[in-house]
């Protein structure tokens, strides 16, 4: 019914005494995510957002029987955070910080290929199965159940993609927000493949933007591996070459790599329709089911 | 972060990679004095942030004290690409023989550091990379070992650099590694490299830019940033901290997270108009920077219209309702038309807080971009 996170999975907030994390658990807990406990260094003991907390994640996995967690800490040690994530060993990490520095992701992926956690962001809004469990800042009340997938490197533009489905009685499986930043531990390719995977996931929503070329590899992945149908959505036709347009990984290089057209069209390629508007999006979707 | 070639060199002859001689100036005299000291010939360089500056005029090779007065006063004042020059790096000339290329970056594909070195340097290596991309030996680097000295070997011998030099070149791609690594650095690029007629090597150009990210750990070159604006607007969203792109078009656009506002911008130029701007306000945007925001927008004088569209997830549509109202109040008669599309956390509230005798509302992201771009037309007709 869904990818990576469904009612079992049983979630270790870092930084739950945080503003962010303490405000953001208790959003997830009143979803109905199986929240079992918060890691904060120094803080072991104490309870926060209704749940024990732990001086170590280790220590909360294996206290609590945790599988993942989410991240909210400062930029600085979110990448000491992620690692620690990795160490406990959990099965899935989802770090919502925003400004990571690039060298310490670099740091973290190769680590990444060396375990066998998946990371989702950082710089991401997380992720949701609808009706069992979000993990992360997603306004859960906009998603309804489903059977379409959906993938997005920006939050605000999953949610406005995900409201013109749910507007017209089209629920979700899954919807990941995988993050902006020019390294993330789950790309595109990642995703689809786990929802080309979901049997019943039917459909797959795909918002890629401008920068890199993820969404480049994600056709040709699409092109040689996916039965399921992907309505596709490129944002930034209008990024003039060399500005970066907010997101750390959203910029059109000067030798013109990462257009928004190079991706539209090695997505019509490999027969995904690229929507001109959120509406056309949810139009092609309608037309897979 | 850029740093200007000055102070990357700086940082280089720290680390001990040879750069040329050279003195900073910032009027037509001190050239004068400097090249005095330096001798001929002498390369006079605009300190600006953009690429392409010789091309573009802003560097003179002088071999008198008439060339170098000329120089000074051709260049210092200058418009380069939008930004005035106010200083030169006065450099000695070097009498190299041959040019090479060498630079680390990140490869986002890979997730992994890449050091690049050719032969073909001294021209612009992205069309070197695009026409004869075999000509750029690249190796990619483990970030959890840094860089093996064989592997500043490897690269340099595969990009067929004299073998008499190839020892050097890699002493300094190793340091430039280091550096890279040290500094958090997000590129490094030395372009060229010279090999000089007395067989040194030198580092006669830098490059540096530095992950704005990680400023918080590198104070030193935090210290550097010398804030860069192509125009006073740029400067003002600086000094509110937007994330703000000034683009040529009449339809102003503000919204929350960079995916959905580069969405606006294509809505307002797939339905017939053209963006003014991004502006992102970013997550959990309260009234006040939602009134900075409308301010910062409405002070683009080409703007007819604005838009302001927000899916709030942390951002709250009644805190944004409260800013609009905030902003639009103070105006006797409004300066712009503006329509408002809210959606998300409290959006119904926020709608019933905007005060509609001011803007427009919309239900939809759509429609709120029609209106928007048919307002704008309007006011030109």
């Amino acid at each position: 019914m869904s990818i990576l996170v469904d009612d079992d999975t049983r979630v270790v907030v870092q930084g739950i005494t945080g503003g962010e994390g303490n405000f953001h658990a208790e959003q997830m807990i009143e979803y109905g995510t199986n929240v079992v406990a918060g890691a904060v260094p120094g803080k072991g003991g104490q309870t926060s957002a209704g749940v024990p907390v732990y001086d170590t994640v280790q220590k909360a996995a294996i206290e609590e029987d945790a599988d993942a967690s989410v991240i909210f800490v400062p930029p600085a040690f979110a990448g000491d955070a992620i690692f620690e994530a990795l160490d406990a060993p959990l099965d899935l990490a989802v770090a919502i910080t925003e400004g990571v520095p690039t060298q310490d992701m670099a740091k973290v992926n190769k680590r990444l290929s060396e375990v066998d956690t998946r990371l989702i962001g950082p710089n991401c809004p997380g992720i949701i199965t609808p009706g069992e469990a979000k993990l992360g800042i997603l306004p859960g009340n906009i998603f309804s159940e489903g059977k379409v997938g959906l993938v997005s490197r920006s939050g605000t533009l999953t949610y406005q993609v995900v409201d013109s489905l749910t507007q017209r009685g089209i629920g979700q499986s899954t919807a990941v927000g995988i993050g902006g930043d020019p390294i993330i531990g789950t790309s595109f390719v990642d995703a689809l493949a786990a929802f080309e995977d979901d049997p019943d996931t039917e459909a797959v929503v795909m918002c890629g933007e401008i920068g890199g070329e993820d969404e480049e590899q994600a056709a040709a992945y699409i092109a040689e591996n996916m039965e399921t149908p992907v309505a596709g959505f490129i944002a930034g036709r209008t990024a003039p070459p060399g500005k970066r347009m907010g997101h750390a990984g959203a910029i059109v290089s000067g030798s013109g790599t990462g257009t928004a057209q190079s991706k539209i069209d090695a997505l019509n390629d490999a027969g995904v329709p690229v929507g001109d508007t959120p509406e056309e999006v949810a139009d092609n979707v309608e037309s897979f089911l | 972060m850029k740093l200007h070639e000055y102070q990357a060199k700086e940082v280089f002859a720290e680390a001990g990679i040879p750069v040329p001689e050279s003195r900073l100036a910032s009027s037509v005299e001190e050239v004068v004095e400097a090249v005095g000291e330096i001798g001929y010939p002498a390369a006079i360089k605009a300190q600006v942030h953009v690429g392409g500056r010789g091309k573009a005029g802003g560097i003179e090779i002088v071999t008198s004290e008439d060339e170098a007065r000329e120089a000074a006063e051709s260049i210092l004042g200058m418009d380069l690409k939008g930004y005035t020059v106010d200083r030169v790096l006065v450099e000695a000339g070097v009498d190299f023989v041959d040019e090479l290329y060498v630079g680390v970056t990140m490869d986002r594909s890979a997730g992994e550091p890449v050091a690049m070195v050719s032969t073909e340097g001294g021209v612009d290596i992205e069309e070197v990379a695009a026409e004869t991309p075999e000509a750029i030996a690249r190796e990619h680097v483990d970030p959890a070992f840094g860089m093996h000295p064989f592997e500043s070997r490897k690269v340099v011998y595969e990009a067929g650099v004299d073998r008499e030099f190839a020892g050097d070149v890699a002493s300094i791609l190793r340091t430039l590694f280091d550096l890279y690594e040290e500094s958090d650095a997000s590129e490094i690029e030395v372009n060229p490299v010279m090999i000089t007629a007395d067989d040194e090597v030198v580092a006669a150009d830098a490059v540096m830019n530095i992950d704005e990210d990680a400023l918080f750990r590198q104070p030193d070159l935090a210290d550097m940033a010398e804030a860069s604006y192509e125009d006073d607007l740029e400067r003002k969203a600086g000094e509110y901290g937007f994330d703000y792109v000034r683009l040529s078009g009449n339809v102003g656009i503000i919204g929350n997270g960079a995916g959905l506002v580069m969405t606006t911008l294509d809505l307002v130029d797939y339905y017939g108009g053209e963006p003014a701007n991004f502006l992102d306000i970013g997550g959990g945007a309260k009234a006040e920077r939602v009134a900075n925001a409308l301010d910062m927008v409405f002070s683009d004088e080409n703007v007819d219209s604005v838009v302001f569209n927000i899916f709030g997830g942390i951002t709250r549509g009644d805190e944004v309702a409260k800013g609009i109202n905030e902003a639009l109040e103070q105006f006797d008669e409004i300066p712009k038309p503006v329509t408002v599309r809210l959606a998300g956390t409290r959006a119904e509230e926020g709608m019933e807080i905007l005060n509609t005798d001011l803007v427009t509302v919309e239900k939809t992201l759509e429609s709120a971009v029609q209106r928007a771009v048919a307002d704008a037309e309007e006011v030109n007709q």
